[in-house]
Parts: structure tokens; sequence; C-alpha cells
């Protein structure tokens, strides 16, 4: 396990360079410890994957494209609201989710497109499947969907600047709420 | 059909299925209502067949040929913009052999073919083409095989209904009192429209639970803790409370209305807005000033509606403004379907602190919304518990009623015993 009394923020994820030199072990790695700290419910620990200007967003079911400055969506997060949530969560008042649900983020079929802009600023757009099973007492519900990351490169660390994470099922019908991150 | 149903048998053995008892200050309802299978299957026949329900609003479908499709009342429907720009409701299914005619869930089409054996209807519902016609002779009325339009279609105000039973009031009658409400939404947003992104969502609990739930300032408080704890991090002052008053509307309607501790986009200012945004909300208030005069802009502006419009139609005037629809799939489990409704052209920035206002507490991703999912699953769990017969909805019986008593929710039941027991009309 990764999750010590160290300062979590350096030592998560694969230690990296220029963004274009990253290579898909890297990020798979990388994407691979976020599902885990997200299973482990080590939430103050995931966020600090994110950068200080990161964009959590979950468009609604039946508008894929759903732009949050204009349109309805279900989860937009910036790394404020993304802190609430945290806080939220750990609350035993987040009574959806008290106690917790088992969760297996499960992500798959991960590609790298080409970088965007330069130095410091450059961005890995990073595109994944993922499946999140959610047990909670004898239910369990599977989210299906697409990732859409950009990652940067922060301290010699892939960190993520937006997560987008669109949903494949026609509605949230079969799910409930989406009271988890996914 | 339910002339061999015998309520008193199957529904409650001892005795009525809603319990008032004025002089006690007690109202209680049998929680057989809420898990019982036979209740349900009465439901769909005499109230969801016999009420106007909510299809959709007509910014859905702004220009002839425009269509939504979705199911009302446990039935497939669709809503079209004719070519007069009429707003027509039809059974989604082919006249010929039943095949659903329409297959996409919005979209924009001059006719509608049914692709099993390629019959075409107009946005009138005609039917205006039949593949080889001369194979049936010239004995058939092909006029008469035109779609079926659902009994009765209205709107008012943008919001369109349907009822299956032709011999159900006018929409305006049936709404009684809650036509002002809908006004004062109306009025205060001006040109409105529902704006893209739905949340389709289920809860497996009974379709009364959301109904109460929509309406119950009770439980604010300690079912939306870590929601107000959010609201005061960010700024807002909510030492002001939510003072106000619940009430009937007639039919079953009814509604909460409230002094408004936070903001709303239409029209109050508070520090979350951002101090660009005090000017532009300043004139909306005195726009609304100008044209509803001081009271009724007052009550536009710093105080929120939770209001139910009988039997499943919810509408939140709150920091934002949802249209919430839900429908029972069973005893145990219904379908939610919400949407936003805000002004058409507002400027980005009112626009994105009503987005956020009603994803944070509105959505089911939000901060609010997961938790009265699952106190109404809690519920519907604990009706299966036993032991227990009734649940207890009297609260504020004996003093005029406030906006966290029940009144509201005796209302709705009062309406809804009325339809349940009135038996076969
Ligand atoms: S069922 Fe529609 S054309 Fe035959
Ligand atoms: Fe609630």
């Amino acid at each position: 396990m990764t999750v010590t009394d160290e300062p979590a923020a350096v030592v998560v994820g694969p230690a990296v360079g220029d963004p274009a030199a990253v290579t898909r072990a890297q990020v798979e790695d990388f994407l691979y410890a976020e599902a885990e700290l997200l299973d482990a419910w080590d939430l103050d620990t995931w966020i600090t994957l994110y950068t200080d200007d990161c964009h959590y967003v979950v468009p609604c079911n039946d508008t894929p494209d759903g732009d949050p400055s204009r349109d309805l969506v279900l989860i937009d997060d910036n790394a404020l609201r993304l802190r609430s949530r945290i806080e939220r969560l750990g609350s035993r008042k987040a009574h959806r989710e008290y106690p917790h649900s088992t969760t297996s983020h499960q992500v798959t079929n991960v590609r790298l497109r080409p970088v965007e802009g330069s130095g410091p600023g450059a961005e890995l757009p990073v595109v994944a499947e993922f499946t999140v099973w959610r047990f909670r007492g004898e239910r369990s519900t599977t989210y299906v969907g697409r990732y859409q990351y950009r990652l940067r490169v922060v301290d010699g660390r892939l960190r993520i600047a937006s997560k987008r994470a669109t949903l494949a099922m026609g509605s949230l019908r079969q799910v409930h709420d989406v009271a988890i991150i996914l | 059909m339910t002339a061999t149903f015998d309520p008193t048998r199957q529904l409650a053995p001892s005795g009525p299925l809603v319990d008032e008892d004025r002089e006690h200050h007690r109202f209680r309802v049998h929680r057989s209502t809420m898990t019982s299978p036979e209740i349900h299957a009465l439901e769909m026949e005499r109230v969801f067949a016999r009420s106007w329900l909510y299809v959709g609003h007509e910014s859905e479908i702004r220009d002839p040929g425009d269509y939504v499709r979705r199911p009302v009342g446990g039935k497939q429907i669709f809503m079209v913009r004719n070519k007069r720009g009429e707003v027509r409701v039809f059974h989604n299914t082919c006249t010929h052999r039943g095949a659903m005619v329409c297959r996409k869930d919005q979209g924009n089409a001059k006719v509608f073919q049914c692709f099993y054996h390629a019959w075409s209807f107009d946005t009138d519902g005609r039917l205006v083409g039949v593949p080889d016609r001369d194979a049936y002779g010239d004995g058939l009325d092909f006029g008469a095989l035109g779609l079926r339009p659902v009994a009765r279609t209205e709107s008012y105000r943008g919001f369109v209904f349907l009822s299956y039973d032709p011999g159900i009031v006018d929409l305006v009658e049936y709404l009684a009192g809650a036509t002002e409400y809908l006004d004062l939404v109306v009025d205060a947003t001006g040109d409105a429209e529902i704006i893209r992104g739905t949340n389709e969502y289920a809860i497996e609990a009974n379709w009364k639970l959301l109904a109460e739930n929509s309406i119950d300032g009770y439980h604010a408080v300690p079912t939306h803790d870590t929601y107000f704890k959010y609201l005061v991090a960010l700024g807002t002052d909510l030492s002001g409370g939510v003072a106000g008053t619940a009430k009937s509307l007639g039919n079953g309607h009814a509604v909460l209305e409230y002094s408004a501790p936070w903001g709303r986009p239409v029209a109050k200012w508070e520090p979350l807005f951002g101090e660009d945004s005090r000017d532009e909300i300043g004139r909306l208030r005195a726009d609304l000033v100008a044209k509803h005069g001081e009271e009724r802009a007052r009550r536009m502006c710093d105080t929120n509606r939770n209001m139910l419009i009988y039997p499943n139609l919810v509408i939140n005037d709150i920091m934002a403004i949802t249209v919430r629809t839900f429908m029972p799939t069973s005893a145990d489990r219904m379908e939610v379907t919400a949407w936003e409704m805000a002004p058409r052209d507002e400027l980005p920035q009112l626009r994105q602190r009503r987005l956020d206002s009603f994803l944070t507490f509105l959505g089911p991703g939000g901060f609010a919304t997961p938790d009265d999912i699952e106190a109404l699953e809690s519920c519907q769990q604990g009706f299966h518990s036993g032991g227990l017969e009734w649940n207890d909805i009297s609260r504020g019986m004996a003093r005029e009623p406030l906006a966290n008593d029940e009144e509201q929710m005796r209302t709705f039941w009062r309406q809804w015993n009325e339809q349940i027991t009135g038996g076969a009309r």
C-alpha cells in the first residue's frame, strides 16, 4: 500500500518527466492508483492527485456532450466543491453513503492522445473505459462509461487537471444515484 | 374490471386506509397503502388513469415537428408540435399491428414512419402513407386509422398535461389554487425553458413517499445537514431561517411558501453570486417590481415555493426551478424524471449559479437528493419490518399549519383516499 503518513501528494503515481515521454504503462499505473484510493475511501489522499484548478464532471445520461456552463449535468465540481464532497462523504450524515458502499473501480482500454500545449501547462489527454461496481447491503449496482482525463506533470508526478466520466447507461434508473465518486 | 375488487377485504382488514380524527388531532395512513400490490393496481386505474398528468414543457418542442417521447402514467406516449404550432400527444403505437412509431426520445420529424410495414403518420397523426395501398381494395377507411391521441391534452402556461379520462374536468379547474403559484413562477421567469440534461433516476420506494418528501419541510434540517454545512462554508447566511406556511390548494395540490435565506437567481442577490452580478440582479428585481408591483415582486424574489400538483408533479421554485415527475413501476419502486427550468437568454453567470444550485442540492449526484433517496428507501424497508400498521401525519393539526408541519401531506392523502375509495365512476 502506498498510503502512509508521508505527504501523499508526492508519493502517489510514477515519477515522470516531459509529458510527451510518458508511457501508457505509467498512465495505467497512475489510474490504477487512483482507483485503489477511491476503493479504499482514502479520499484525502485521492484529492492530492488533482491540480488546484481541477474539474470533475459527470454529464447527464441523455446529454453525453453536456456543457456544464450551459446544460444541466450530474456533477460539476471544481477543487473547492470536490473538497466539500469529500468532507460530506466523510460525514456520518451523508446518509446515502453511511456506511460506505464497497466499490471496485475498474479501468481498462487506456489510450493516450497527443500532448497538447507545452511547458508546465502541457496536457496529456487520456481516454479510458470504466466499470464501477457498488455494493451496499444486499444490492449491487454497476456504473459503466468512459473517462476522459487531462493529465499534467506537476513536480515530476502525473496530476489530474480534469476528469469527465460519461456514463454509458441510458439513465440512472438501475443505479439510483451518483452518491459515490466515479 | 374493478367490479370484483373488494377494498375492505384486501386492503385494510381493520377499516379505512386513511384515518382522520380531528378531535384528537390525529391523522394516520395505513402502511399497506405503501406496500400492497393490490393498492398499486388500484392506483393505476383510479389515480393515474383519472388525473391530469404532466407530460412535458412546451419549450421542449419549440418548432413544428419537434417531439419528445416518454412514458406518462405508465403508458408510452409522445408529444409533438404539429404544422400549425399546436401540441399533440399520441399513444405511441401503430394502428396497423402495434409497433411504436416514435422510436427516439426526442427529435424533429415531418412524418413518423413505422418501421415494421412502413405505414406513415404526419404530426397530426393522420395516416399519410401505406405501402401497396391497392392491396386493401377501397372498402377500408384509412381515415379512421390515424394515430390515437390521448383522451385529453391541455397546457397551462407552457406546462403540458394529459389525461386518459375523457370526462375529467378542464385543466384549469383541476389545478385549482395551483394556478396562482404556477403564475408566480412563470411571471418571474419570463420566457422560461427546460434546459438540456435530464435527471432520470429511480427509488426503491412507494411513489407517495416522494410526494410527501417533496413538500416536507420537517425533514430538511436532519436529513440535509451536509448540504446546509456546504452552503454555510460557501458564505451563505442561513440564520434567517425558513419561516413560512403550508397551504392546501385544492384537489390534493399543496404548496410550501417560505423565506429564502439563500440567494435566488430571480432575483435575490447574495455574495456567492459575485459582486459583478449585483447590478444585474438589482435590475431584474426592479423590472419585476415595475411589472408586477412591490408585493408580488417581493414574493417572486424573496420566497421559495415547493409545490405538489396532485398526483405526481413537483415544482420547486427554490435556488433553482425544478420540474419533477415520478411514476410507480410497482408498490415498492418509482421512476423519477427531473428537469431544470430557467429563463431563456439568462446571463451566463446567473445561469451558472442556477445550474450549480440545482446539481448540488437537487440532482442525484448532489449533496442532498441522494439522502432523500436513502430516507425513502429506508421507510420502505421499515414498512416491511412489521409490528406497526400506521404512519402518523398529525403534525400541526392543532394549529395554523407551518411550512414544517404536515397539513400539505394530509391534503394529498385526503384526495388520494377519495379517489381510491370512490370506486368506478
Ligand atoms: S405495425 Fe406499423 S406498419 Fe405494421
Ligand atoms: Fe429532502
